[in-house]
């Protein structure tokens, strides 16, 4: 079994990772907070290596949803960036964006969700948008790769248009279910 | 400034570190260190927080990457620091100049019944901070050292971590404002302008 086939991660031909990029940067993105999933991992790279944007690598993705109320005091549009399993360390900290109505644009992972192989990834995989939901984010899921760009926009206009929490789930069916070699 | 068992008084104490703070932004964790900012004078440039435990230095880090320019404090417990330890090593990495953060250590959860914490139980804040990577640090225990701290979180050579052992007094709440939505406004008018809130 290779390392790679622990995690999922797009096909190396998937050019939605620089749609995001490109969304990014039209939005005026200038800090980007995230704890490293191998979906976003090329998506990563860019942000990187954009001298205009701050990368900044949390302990726990909540750090993630404090720094958005920090940046956005400051006059700075920010993201986070997560896989599934940290949007539930973030509950009780989203509260700010409901409190202080603060953009937050969140864009999600997935894990636990289509053809997934690792037992631990489901419960949170599965209550991923129902606790997005019940602390106040709009969600979109994108399912298709198509549908990934359009989703990201619709994120990323919502909360800086209307001040709230958002977020956009990038489904296991997109980025690829791992099997651990027992498919 | 200091109380009858040795420690320093906390009001007195923020009141000091924060004379002449000039355009300075003032996160507070939720709680006494809310409280104590807005008896010292409440202003457009303190974002005291009502909740988000565990969160105000990490609410400190995005303001401070988003305005170099401006020195940005975080005045937070020990209970919510501790709850948020994990962003010292993230704000070590990111190394904002103009970030300081002052840990207000009581060695207890003063909002909840005044429960011990942990760092009435060995549990060093500072050492953890500089085992994260932050290398200007300070403890604070007698008054004689507090224009240094005063000092050190003006010059904006951080990130700087400090810590001030206090007494673990309770003292007459004095309540920043509660609806969120102004907070940020006004703080947001404060850094940015009138238009900020045409966003």
């Amino acid at each position: 079994m290779q390392r790679s086939d622990l995690e999922s991660a797009p096909a190396a031909s998937a050019d939605w990772p620089d749609q995001i990029f490109d969304l990014l940067k039209a939005y005026n993105v200038k800090q980007v907070a995230l704890v490293p999933d191998a979906g976003h991992s090329r998506l990563i790279k860019r942000c990187l290596a954009d001298n205009e944007m701050r990368v900044v690598t949390l302990t726990t993705e909540e750090e993630g949803v404090a720094m958005m109320a920090g940046a956005w005091l400051g006059g700075q549009r920010s993201v986070l960036l997560m896989q599934s399993s940290g949007v539930g360390n973030c509950i009780n900290m989203l509260s700010l964006a409901t409190l202080h109505r603060t953009p937050m644009p969140m864009l999600v992972t997935m894990r636990g969700d289509f053809g997934e192989f690792n037992p631990a990834q489901v419960p949170m995989g599965q209550a991923t948008q129902p606790v997005l939901e019940a602390m106040g984010t709009l969600v979109n899921r994108a399912d298709k790769p198509e549908d990934i760009s359009a989703c990201v926009e619709a994120t990323l206009k919502f909360a800086y248009n209307t001040y709230r929490a958002t977020a956009t789930l990038i489904g296991q069916r997109v980025i690829g279910a791992k099997t651990f070699g027992k498919d | 400034m200091l109380s009858a068992n040795g420690k320093l008084h906390r009001r007195p104490l923020v009141g000091a570190v924060l004379e002449g703070r000039g355009d300075m932004a003032v996160i507070a964790g939720l709680g006494a260190s809310a409280w104590d900012i807005t008896a010292i004078g409440d202003t457009a440039l303190n974002f005291p927080l009502w909740g988000a435990m565990g969160g105000a230095a990490m609410i400190g880090l995005g303001l401070a990457i988003a305005q170099p320019e401006r020195a940005v404090l975080v005045i937070t417990g020990d209970g919510e620091m501790l709850m948020g330890v994990g962003s010292l090593a993230t704000i070590a990495v990111q190394a904002p100049k103009n970030l300081s953060i002052l840990v207000l250590d009581n060695e207890h959860y003063g909002e909840t019944g005044m429960q011990e914490t942990a760092t009435g139980h060995g549990v060093d804040l500072l050492a953890m901070a500089r085992g994260a990577g932050i290398k200007h640090s300070m403890l604070v225990t007698r008054p004689d050292e507090v224009p240094g701290l005063r000092a050190a979180i003006h010059a904006r050579s951080g990130p700087f971590v400090a810590l001030a052992k206090i007494d673990p007094e309770t003292l007459p709440l004095v309540l920043p404002p509660r609806e969120g939505v102004i907070l940020q406004s006004r703080t947001r008018a404060a850094i940015l302008g009138p238009a900020a809130d045409l966003e």
